[in-house]
């Protein structure tokens, strides 16, 4: 039954942006210039050097595409979770707690941005572009990673978003805090980790599991040595690790919701 | 009569200061992005030494007064006047005893002040206490340049939003237009990467629009790098330029306007 509630539910979400058409196509050009800043970032840094972190331009371009489609396709997802705040602030979260829904597939469906779709798509470009020039052998077990990675990826980003926005249950404000952590995994995902200090690195891309949405992917995919000598089954383990991320951010999501007291009087 | 101008300074200054928390929370965003862009830019770097002019210090001086520069100049808008014409208080805006763009920028001053000293001063303290950092070598000057260069950017910065806003007199809802200005602004200001990096003709046409004078001009002061006084021209010509052309518009928006009701 619940189903049947969620598929209405999204199906007017998405009617009601198509109302605007002018609108929404400036909306979806605005994302995908978003996604695109990187990119221009990395064209114009290869300009100077040859390599980064150890990975020539078409390397780094095949973890930014994917990491792009990812990020596009999480935000999509549960990006509407950066309106926590001003869901409890107005008190308007009490109701979501009445409703016999779960309270984040309510938050995830409150609206459905399909202008994301913008940055996918430049995820999408830049990767189908690149798979030629980045060298990657076109055998079963790499075209099934370039499928799956970007979907465990979003799994991946969206786990992490869930995580740190449920930071606002305890912190007032928190969506900034928020953002340092879901906006920095678009930044953080797009290039290789060997590029970030070991600090960074421990925090930004392994303790926030980062490293797993493309670096790791990217490895098997051009059949490379880790640069940083890391255990070889780390570029097949995404799957495992979204798997235990999700438990994570569950966990997380529960453990706030349960201590929310309610902001009205 | 009292000029109301000042007191629309104080008032931008302390408006923002209600909100520490709201601050703090910024600031440890701008910190975690900084460290991000740095370790990039330091990559890059580290493999010649020098890349257009930056060794590590230098870039890492960009990196840390761009991310406390953006909300110096408050580089993305937050629409409220847009917000304003649409919800149409704004014909209450445009009938108090006052120039309405010229109020607007005071205030907008005062908060610039308030975002120096909290949301400037401590990214670039932090970047300087743990990474290699570019300090000026003539101090006196270069701070003093630095300061005007900045009061510029904020005006160049509130120029721009303010048009912007004032769009959404025609359009009715200006989001679309200020969301591909606010994704554009960041890379073409100079905000990820250095404007020295980009190819010389591409950097060519940047320099034809306003928006290095928002961030690259004030960190190039800073990093003391050649050319200053033509940089300072864009600046002041864009400044005045926008605030033209922004009175121009607000002139015919105000001739179409039509307030309701008695």
């Amino acid at each position: 039954m619940a189903e049947g509630v969620y598929r209405r539910i999204v199906a007017s979400r998405v009617r009601s942006q198509l109302a605007y058409p002018t609108s929404f196509a400036l909306d979806c050009l605005a994302q995908a210039i978003g996604q695109a800043l990187e990119l221009v970032v990395i064209l114009v840094v290869f300009g100077r050097v040859r390599s980064l972190g150890g990975f020539d331009r078409e390397e780094v371009l095949l973890m930014y595409g994917l990491a792009g489609i990812a990020f596009g396709l999480a935000d999509l997802a549960v990006g509407q979770l950066d309106d926590l705040p001003r869901w409890i602030r107005t008190g308007e979260f009490d109701v979501l707690l009445a409703r016999p829904l779960g309270t984040l597939t309510q938050l995830a469906t409150s609206d459905l941005q399909l202008r994301r779709l913008g940055r996918v798509a430049v995820g999408l470009v830049v990767l189908v572009a690149v798979i030629t020039g980045a060298g990657i052998e076109p055998t079963p077990l790499n075209l099934a990673l370039l499928v799956v990675t970007p979907l465990v990826g979003t799994v991946l980003i969206s786990a992490i978003w869930v995580a740190t926005c449920a930071v606002s249950f305890w912190v007032v404000d928190g969506k900034e805090v928020a953002n340092a952590f879901t906006y920095g995994s678009s930044l953080t995902t797009s290039y290789p980790v060997t590029v970030f200090g070991p600090w960074l690195r421990r925090v930004f891309c392994f303790a926030v599991p980062s490293a797993f949405v493309a670096y790791f992917p990217a490895l098997a995919l051009l059949d490379r040595p880790d640069p940083l000598g890391l255990p070889h089954a780390l570029r097949y383990a995404s799957p495992l690790v979204a798997v235990v991320a999700v438990a994570v951010a569950a966990l997380v999501w529960r453990t706030a919701v349960r201590r929310y007291q309610g902001a009205g009087s | 009569m009292l000029s109301p101008y000042p007191l629309l300074v104080r008032a931008g200054y302390r408006r923002r200061s209600v909100y520490l928390t709201a601050s703090l929370a910024g600031l440890f965003t701008n910190t975690v992005f900084g460290l991000l862009r740095v370790a990039v830019l330091l990559a890059v770097v580290a493999q010649t030494g020098s890349t257009a002019g930056y060794d590590a210090g230098a870039v890492s001086a960009f990196v840390w007064l761009g991310q406390g520069l953006i909300a110096v100049v408050m580089l993305w808008g937050d629409g409220e006047l847009s917000e304003r014409v649409r919800s149409g208080d704004i014909a209450i805006d445009l009938s108090r005893p006052w120039d309405l763009q010229l109020a607007l920028l005071a205030g907008d001053l005062g908060r610039a002040g308030h975002a120096v000293l909290f949301r400037l001063a401590p990214p670039v303290a932090f970047g300087a206490l743990v990474l290699p950092f570019r300090w000026p070598t003539d101090p006196v000057p270069t701070i003093l340049l630095f300061t005007a260069s900045t009061v510029l950017a904020v005006v160049v910065s509130f120029a721009l939003r303010f048009l912007l806003d004032l769009s959404t007199f025609w359009l009715l809802d200006s989001r679309g237009v200020r969301s591909v200005y606010n994704g554009l602004g960041g890379v073409l200001a100079g905000l990820t990467v250095p404007l020295a990096f980009f190819p010389d003709a591409l950097r060519g046409l940047l320099y034809a629009t306003p928006f290095p004078a928002i961030l690259q001009t004030p960190i190039d002061v800073f990093t003391e790098r050649d050319g200053l006084a033509a940089l300072l021209a864009h600046q002041l010509l864009w400044a005045v330029a926008l605030l033209a052309l922004g009175r121009l518009v607000l002139a015919r928006a105000t001739r179409k306007l039509v307030v309701q009701g008695g």
